[in-house]
């Protein structure tokens, strides 16, 4: 089983409000909890990208965490304080340069003795692309031949130095690239950084089956991760790849308790938590597509419908199909008799693993023996302590159960992962 | 008797390219034991090395006073990812991050990029100078008070401490606010090499620390009354500017150290900078000398601190710390404390 840890941040997910929250931005707290994961022996450390501050209704959102550092640059000062842990950035193929990021993504990997990831993301809307100079949208396929092309082009110049130290001139002419020179990094002690998608069209489902090491997926229920895993992994024999080539990670959230009934209780107090009533009517208004700030989050759902033409929400992946999700929320506000508020909590939370450290161990572990996932990214809901729980009391019955490490065997994220080296193509 | 104004001193770490971290971490600690103001480490996307931010931010946690001023590029980088690396060195660093603005101006480095051609120097520096104006107005874009974490309304911050920046330039424009929070200092420290005409111009509208290259310590104080001047010229205070003569050093033996030390203190004495920075011809040989040989010497006769004042690289440069543009015309403007107070104020960073 592979384990990961998410930075906790930029969503709902997130509790600040609770007394153990501490700073979202200091680097103490990214220090914390990136030597509590390396405590438990995670595969990675792993932090999501943002490129512009979401708004709602034209206005800069404020109601869940905001602001967050750069993630390389707190990448490189992360491997200062710890020894094994992968170090995972978020980085947009979109507004970015192959030349320059596959310079920082390498120089990453070799201050950190074999431990960089990227998370090739391709969220690109005419909304991010006013913060830079590229501007402008590019559609979903366009999106994704860039990113493939991108990180085709990484490798390239990753491939550019022997693996004995000597380099030679690149050249790469494609529809997205037309560059050349020489790279300034030599190959790095893991050959290449890892590559994680994060994605779920069918597009990108494809580039990740002919590009990605690990996809950092949303499907963490065991059924839709059954079929997730099995449709990816069955994509990857036309890539001429092995199953084994790509590790499925979902992002899932757990609750502890000392008793079932303890984790229930402390589970919804957190999902009250997270969806505040202001929260409720954000995620309405969210779906809806109109201001709906006028309703009582502890009242009834909204006789009015969805506005189809609306952008209420920038910087963010709106639903598909308002209409089709206002009907699902209705249907289940009238059968449980539930507020605003007490919907958007049924209907918004992530995949949560919730019960005893032994139960949680348990369901973890049937998940992988299962085919839903080869590991998680977990999300925990504090900052910066979030995880300690989980290595104190989970990790340990995980290792007692033979599937998790109880030591790292190798130094780099690849051997951490299972993965090869890559072979170099010089 | 203490001398009027104190003496800075920087010194540049790289040279042959090196990829591992603890070669970087050695030789900032050994200037950060010479009490030496910050470091600089050279880039450039032309030739072998790692980048240098890169290297520094892998630095800083192992080093606690020294200040880290990577060369940044800004010609074929994106001005919103240049702020937000340089904002997020000075969170990693608690408040010691500074960046040399540098520019490509080579057609092999414009080939790996392949977006544009290569241009003129002034047309890069004018556009250097508006990456590092686009970069303090992403500094400033949130109050240093935005975040309120305030309960009863729901509101991890307030949305009128933040701003869009609107920015447009010559070649890219950038809507903002900021994704980093403003940084320790406020604004990192600017630091641009202003030997050359072009440069000159960006830094004396833009720097807060200019390097000038001189042969002589008249040449080197003419050139400080100018840029001086200049910087007044456009609105700012001569005193929040520090004008370092670049020096290449190479030291063989202590008494070449105790050489360079009486070097520094007659240019001091004789008014031409506000202080040093050395360019060692072998960082590994001589930054020792200068640590151990040069420092004791100029400490001994006064003319160089024994210790830290201060925590921030602004503080060991005696620079203000600047408050927020757009908070500052807010009405009921905020006051923003020092980053050392807000610290202490706050170890865990709520409010
Ligand atoms: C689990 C997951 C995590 C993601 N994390 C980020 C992120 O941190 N930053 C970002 O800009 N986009 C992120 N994305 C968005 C994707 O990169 C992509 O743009 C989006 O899912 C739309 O592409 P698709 O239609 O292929 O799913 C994430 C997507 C998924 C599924």
């Amino acid at each position: 089983m592979h384990l990961a840890a998410h930075f906790p941040g930029v969503n709902s997910t997130t509790v600040w409000t609770d007394p153990r929250s501490r700073s979202q931005i200091e680097f103490s707290s990214f220090e914390h909890l990136a030597r509590t994961a390396e405590r438990g022996r995670f595969d990675f450390f792993f932090l999501a990208e943002g490129l512009r501050l979401r708004e709602h209704r034209g206005r800069i959102h404020d109601l869940d965490v905001v602001g967050r550092p750069e993630s390389i640059t707190l990448l490189n000062a992360l491997a200062a304080v710890t020894d094994r842990l992968g170090l995972a950035a978020t980085v947009n193929a979109t507004f970015n340069e192959p030349y320059e990021l596959a310079r920082r993504l390498a120089t990453l990997d070799h201050l950190s003795g074999g431990r960089a990831a990227w998370n090739v993301v391709t969220s690109s809307d005419a909304f991010t692309g006013e913060n830079f100079r590229r501007g402008g949208y590019l559609d979903r396929a366009d999106r994704y031949t860039r990113a493939a092309e991108f990180v085709a082009t990484a490798r390239e110049l990753w491939d550019s130095w022997s693996p004995d130290g000597s380099p030679s001139p690149f050249a790469h002419t494609g529809p997205h690239f037309d560059i050349a020179g020489e790279f300034t990094v030599p190959r790095s002690p893991q050959g290449h950084p890892v590559v994680i998608q994060a994605g779920d069209s069918d597009e990108g489902r494809e580039f990740a089956a002919s590009s990605a090491d690990v996809i950092f997926t949303r499907h963490g229920t065991l059924d839709a991760g059954r079929a997730f895993y099995a449709d990816t992994k069955r994509r990857l024999a036309k890539y001429g790849r092995e199953p084994s080539e790509l590790k499925i990670m979902p992002g899932v959230s757990y609750v502890l308790g000392d008793t079932a009934a303890d984790a229930q209780e402390r589970a919804a107090v957190i999902r009250e938590q997270q969806v505040s009533p202001q929260n409720a009517i954000l995620a309405l208004e969210q779906i809806w597509g109109r201001d709906l700030s006028s309703y009582d989050p502890d009242g009834p759902l909204p006789e009015v419908d969805p506005d189809p033409g609306s952008d209420v929400v920038q910087g963010r992946v709106g639903v598909a199909d308002p209409q089709a999700v206002a009907a699902k929320w209705r249907a289940l506000s009238r059968e449980k008799g539930l507020s605003i508020r007490q919907t958007v909590i049924e209907t918004t939370g992530r995949q949560s693993f919730i019960g005893t450290p032994e139960a949680v161990a348990a369901e973890l572990h049937e998940f992988v023996r299962a085919d839903a996932a080869d590991g998680f990214v977990l999300v925990p809901h504090l900052t910066p302590g979030g995880l300690d729980d989980f290595v104190d009391r989970v990790v340990p019955l995980l290792q007692e159960r033979g599937v998790f490490r109880t030591e790292y065997s190798g130094p780099t994220l690849r051997s951490h992962l299972g993965l090869a080296e890559p072979v170099w193509k010089g | 008797m203490p001398v009027p104004r104190p003496l800075h001193l920087a010194a540049e770490i790289g040279g042959r390219p090196r990829y591992d971290a603890g070669h970087y971490t050695r030789l900032a600690l050994l200037a950060e034991r010479g009490n030496l103001d910050f470091i600089t480490l050279d880039d450039s996307f032309a030739r072998p090395g790692p980048d240098a931010l890169a290297v520094l931010a892998r630095v800083a946690p192992g080093t606690g006073r020294i200040g880290l001023v990577p060369a940044v590029t800004t010609t074929h980088t994106e001005p919103f990812h240049v702020s937000s690396a340089v904002a997020t060195l000075d969170w990693v660093s608690r408040g010691r991050a500074g960046w040399r603005t540098a520019v490509s101006d080579t057609a092999a480095e414009a080939a790996l990029f392949g977006r544009r051609d290569a241009a003129p120097h002034d047309e890069l520096w004018h556009e250097a100078g508006e990456v590092a104006d686009v970069a303090a107005r992403l500094w400033d874009s949130w109050d240093d008070d935005a975040e309120i974490r305030d309960v009863a309304t729901g509101r991890f911050i307030d949305r009128d401490r933040l701003h869009y920046t609107d920015f447009t330039g010559r070649t890219f424009s950038v809507r903002g606010p900021a994704i980093v929070p403003r940084p320790p200092q406020g604004h990192p420290v600017t630091v641009v090499d202003g030997t050359g005409a072009a440069a000159r111009e960006t830094a004396v509208r833009h720097a807060d620390v200019v390097l000038v290259r001189a042969e002589d310590p008249v040449t080197a104080r003419t050139c400080r009354e100018e840029i001086r001047n200049r910087a007044a010229a456009h609105g700012r205070s001569p005193d929040q500017l520090r004008v370092l003569v670049s020096l290449p050093v190479e030291l063989h033996t202590g008494a070449d150290a105790v050489g360079l030390a009486r070097l520094i203190a007659d240019w001091y004495e004789q008014d031409a900078a506000d202080g040093f920075h050395l360019i060692p011809a072998d960082v590994e040989r001589d930054l020792p000398l200068i640590v151990d040989g040069t420092v004791p010497v100029l400490q001994h006769h006064c003319l160089l601190r024994r210790f830290y004042p201060g925590a921030t690289l602004r503080e060991h440069l005696g620079l203000a710390r600047p408050a927020g543009r757009y908070a500052a015309r807010s009405p009921g403007g905020r006051h923003a404390p020092s980053a050392a107070g807000r610290y202490a104020q706050n170890p865990g960073g709520r409010p």
